[in-house]
């Protein structure tokens, strides 16, 4: 904290009364007060940082083995889709959700937006407990759809979907919900008085104009569940193939060799950053 | 403003047509707006509340014609858009566009706004930013039932209409203020809706685009077969667009007619205001009006009772003494203000009642007119207009 | 303009004395027994070692024992890592050995205590399991711990030996998490240590032979960063006395190889 103190005294006197007037007035434009570059600076380290420390400790000369390791591929395979299943079914339910939030008046709207929220405050463990306590065997809903159905939701694929599901769908839910606030609903009536219904205007005008706000949302709910450990081990347990991920084969490799959960959270990184790299790309930075 | 000065015949009507401004007069072969005994395309009386607000306003367009609604902000012109629209529901009253009612509380229908042959140009276009020029255009059919194809080609003619056939692939942010508000035009007509509403059409646009769009809209709106409705603040549009202006204070009518009789005979501070012309009410007798207790006004015309006089600021001469010979129309006055006016400067006087007069720079000079300074002011009374304070409406 | 940064500055000064401190770098030097000890100890330890705390505090005044009870893994690597700890109780020699490989610990371990795997099952033990083989049933849902962690490195070897093939739903990460899927009923059973069968008063522990040959030995060791030598010293022998070994054993222990 001393260097907020001693850097922004220093900052603005670069940006002093020494120069000439069009050349401060064009530096005056562009220029980064250091009251935000510090700070700025110093949160960047900090997420940084403890990338550069994995860096460091990575066996890279054993890399190729390791990333060839029976169960690896996996577990890789099996994150990137339970995360992708999960944020399709965030969006298929969060979407909606979030439209009621933003735009239908209804009673107890305060309650339930602060609902949505609750399983971002959740520990994850017990997000997975409760889960148990609705789905499971003996659960609210679970016996019925196994008699009903035959569909056990623990310990399946389908379970880790779910679990990753409720985990990250606020995030989603917190951004779209923002977008439609945020858009103007005048280009949705300028839709009806084109002999649009409400439905083709919530498809054909709201959602391209809240586009950006929902791949944000997506992206955020994507790489949340991508990452999620303890409700997926608490609801859908933990068995190579079928529901370990990334982040509990990390987990376990954690309790024999370090070195090896070094190497698996450098690949679930890699493969996010990549993903969501190509991505921003492609579709959050467009129009 | 532009009305300033408009000369008017010694009977009170307004002078020969060529006078007028462009839109007022010749506008199409068609059965001409006065024909009030045919049933009109549009009845409306609405009856809508906005926070707090109340709009009472009966409307009645008959096919062919234009009308403006014509206010100071906040007066509820937007809300009786909204409410013709469907996007406002009534709290009393009726909508009924070509003998279907639309909107009538007091007997549970409501058709939504998706459901009405209305077309709507808003104010600042609202374009779909996502869609290009062809797609936004080609909205409206899509949803009318045309496929992909039928609908682009719709789209392109109309786009060609509006002289924009070249844009058909430009994404609104890449159009100009005018260029979009005619695509947006070209949206609205290309359903082919019974009903035209237009939202201050040209208010987001600069002084130039202005004129060019305002010239633009002319065009279509005089092709437009169904009737339209141009809700606006400024007098220059309606005068040019419309057929007839209705003018709302408050959310209610104040006054309605053609241009030519709303410019002559304004009603209402505001509308005075409007079109350039002092205005006094007092009581007539005979050839002269009592507007204060110590002033009296003659005018040309004979009026009994409750009474309006107007005259324009051009008709107001001012003398540094009471001038000799022409007793009548005369008054004391403090200059109260001094603005440049076109070419001319208007001066404010406070005296027995509240006046506005041009005059030329040069005179102005002569009589060193500043604030403060005390004149004689004299209206001639060929200039001075009176008529009953009667019914705003002539029903 | 003055005032607030001076606020703020030590508002931050304070958020990171309170974050890293825990105090026991300023603490004075222990004298004797006296001081803290912090004891880093195996999750399955949770319930005696708080208990020993409690009477160690009493046996010796002045002394404050501070627990950290997680699983025995994270505490090798928090120990390694140089987590302040003046003794680390282990759940099996893995851990232990990591921490002595690294050379943290003082002298060698010594084994207090041993623990043994039992089928947890629901009281009542609606599915009539009587032994590992019935485990292995069709429709029998079994929860066991990963193989990377004590418990689950105890359990192969028990079916191992057993000669039961059998396909769990899940490998827990710790015997807790076995443990809780048998209390929510999501298993019908899991190789749980006796001790946690002990502390849920809804199950009932299946004794079987085979857990004869997956014995789990509980090392303990005083740990070189040590602030309290003496007092870590005197607290591993208090773990290892009569008394010590009363309590691990009322807790379901059994006492360690002679």
């Amino acid at each position: 904290m001393t260097a907020t103190h001693d850097a922004a005294p220093t900052g603005s006197a670069t940006a002093g009364p020494q120069r000439g007037g069009a050349a401060r007035r064009r530096a005056a434009a562009g220029r980064v007060p250091a009251a935000l570059l510090v700070p700025a600076g110093l949160g960047l380290l900090f997420l940084v940082l403890p990338l550069v420390g994995l860096l460091a400790r990575a066996p890279w000369t054993t890399l190729p083995q390791r990333l060839t390791a029976p169960g690896v591929l996996t577990a890789l395979r099996l994150s990137v889709q339970t995360a992708t299943l999960a944020t399709l079914l965030c969006l298929l339910l969060g979407v909606p959700l979030a439209w009621l939030l933003a735009r239908v008046e209804f009673p107890g709207r305060r309650l339930v937006r602060a609902l949505v929220t609750v399983p971002l405050v959740l520990p994850p463990v017990v997000g997975g407990v409760a889960l148990l306590l609705v789905f499971g065997r003996r659960g609210l809903l679970g016996g019925w759809l196994d008699d009903t159905f035959g569909v056990t939701l623990p310990f399946s694929t389908a379970g880790v979907v779910l679990a990753e599901a409720f985990v990250a769908m606020p995030f989603l839910i917190i951004a779209v919900e923002g977008a439609l606030r945020g858009a103007d609903r005048r280009y949705e009536e300028a839709a009806a008085t084109l002999g649009a219904g409400r439905w083709t205007t919530f498809t054909h005008v709201t959602l391209p104009l809240v586009a950006p706000g929902v791949t944000a949302g997506a992206v955020l709910c994507w790489a949340r569940a991508l990452g999620e450990f303890g409700a997926t081990i608490t609801f859908a347990g933990n068995y190579p193939g079928r529901t370990q991920t990334m982040p509990l084969a990390v987990y376990l490799a954690l309790e024999t060799d370090l070195e090896s959960a070094v190497v698996l959270s450098l690949i679930l990184l890699t493969v996010s950053v990549g993903i969501l790299a190509a991505l921003r790309d492609r579709w959050v930075t467009g129009p | 403003m532009s009305a300033t000065g408009r000369p008017v015949s010694a009977t009170g009507q307004p002078v020969s047509a060529t006078d007028q401004p462009e839109g007022a007069t010749g506008r199409r072969a068609g059965p001409a707006p006065d024909s009030a005994a045919r049933r009109p395309l549009l009845d409306a009386h609405l009856v809508a509340d906005h926070r707090g607000f109340r709009l009472d306003v009966r409307l009645r367009i008959a096919a062919g014609e234009v009308v403006a609604l014509l206010g100071p902000n906040g007066a509820g012109k937007s809300t009786a858009l909204r409410a013709l629209a469907g996007l406002h529901p009534l709290t009393a009253g009726h909508v009924t566009l070509d003998g279907v009612d639309l909107d009538r509380p007091d007997r549970r229908v409501f058709t939504p706004a998706e459901r009405r042959r209305i077309g709507v140009v808003f104010q600042d276009h609202l374009l779909f930013p996502h869609l290009t020029a062809r797609d936004n255009v080609a909205f409206g059919p899509r949803r009318h039932g045309l496929d992909r194809r039928a609908a682009r080609a719709r789209a392109e003619e109309w786009l060609d209409r509006v002289g924009l056939a070249g844009y058909a692939r430009q994404r609104p942010r890449q159009l100009s203020g005018g260029q979009a508000q005619r695509v947006a035009l070209a949206r609205a007509l290309a359903v082919d809706p019974t009903l035209l509403l237009l939202d201050e059409p040209l208010a987001a646009l600069d002084a130039r685009t202005r004129l060019a769009t305002r010239t633009e809209l002319h065009r279509h709106l005089t092709a437009h077969r169904h009737a339209a409705l141009l809700v606006t603040h400024d007098p220059l549009d309606a005068l040019v667009l419309a057929d007839r202006l209705v003018i709302v204070e408050d959310g209610r009518v104040v006054q309605e007619g053609d241009a030519a009789t709303v410019t002559a005979r304004p009603r209402t501070d505001y509308v005075a205001h409007l079109v350039g012309l002092n205005l006094h009410r007092g009581r007539g007798d005979g050839h002269t009006v009592r507007v204060a207790p110590e002033l009296t006004l003659t005018a040309a015309d004979r009026v009994d009772g409750d009474a309006f006089v107007a005259f324009p600021p051009s008709a107001v001469a001012l003398h540094r003494q009471r001038p000799d010979g022409s007793p009548r129309n005369t008054w004391p006055a403090t200059i109260v203000g001094v603005q440049r006016h076109g070419d001319n400067l208007r001066i404010q006087l406070d005296g027995p009642v509240g006046v506005a007069a041009d005059v030329t720079p040069a005179a102005a000079a002569q009589l060193r007119l500043v604030p403060g300074q005390l004149v004689w002011a004299a209206v001639k009374a060929a200039e001075t207009r009176a008529y009953p304070a009667g019914p705003a409406r002539p029903e | 303009m003055r005032r607030p940064r001076t606020l703020l500055a030590g508002a931050v000064a304070l958020a990171a004395l309170t974050l890293t401190g825990c105090g026991s770098a300023d603490d004075p030097p222990g004298d004797g027994t006296t001081g803290p000890v912090t004891v880093f100890a195996a999750a399955s330890l949770t319930e005696p070692f708080t208990a020993l705390g409690r009477r160690f505090e009493a046996d010796h005044p002045g002394t404050r024992v501070t627990f950290n009870f997680a699983g025995s893994s994270a505490l090798a690597t928090q120990i390694t890592q140089g987590a302040p700890a003046d003794v680390f109780a282990s759940a099996a020699p893995g851990p232990m050995r990591t921490v002595t490989d690294a050379g943290d610990a003082v002298g060698e371990p010594a084994v207090f205590a041993r623990n043994q795997l039992v089928i947890a099952v629901p009281t009542g033990d609606p599915k009539g399991v009587r032994g590992l083989a019935d485990l292995a049933r069709p429709g029998t849902k079994v929860a066991l711990c990963a193989p990377q962690v004590p418990c689950g490195e105890a359990a192969r070897k028990a079916l191992d030996a057993a000669g039961v093939r059998l396909t769990p739903v899940t490998l827990e990460q710790d015997v807790k998490g076995a443990l809780a899927k048998v209390k929510l009923g999501e298993v019908d059973a899991a190789l749980v240590y006796r001790t946690d069968v002990r502390t849920a008063p809804e199950l009932t522990g299946v004794e079987f032979p085979e857990s004869a040959r997956a014995v789990n030995d509980y090392p303990i060791v005083a740990l070189k960063s040590a602030g309290h030598p003496t007092g870590a010293a005197a607290f591993v022998a208090y773990v290892r006395s009569p008394a010590g070994r009363a309590v691990l054993t009322e807790a379901g222990f059994q006492p360690p190889p002679a």
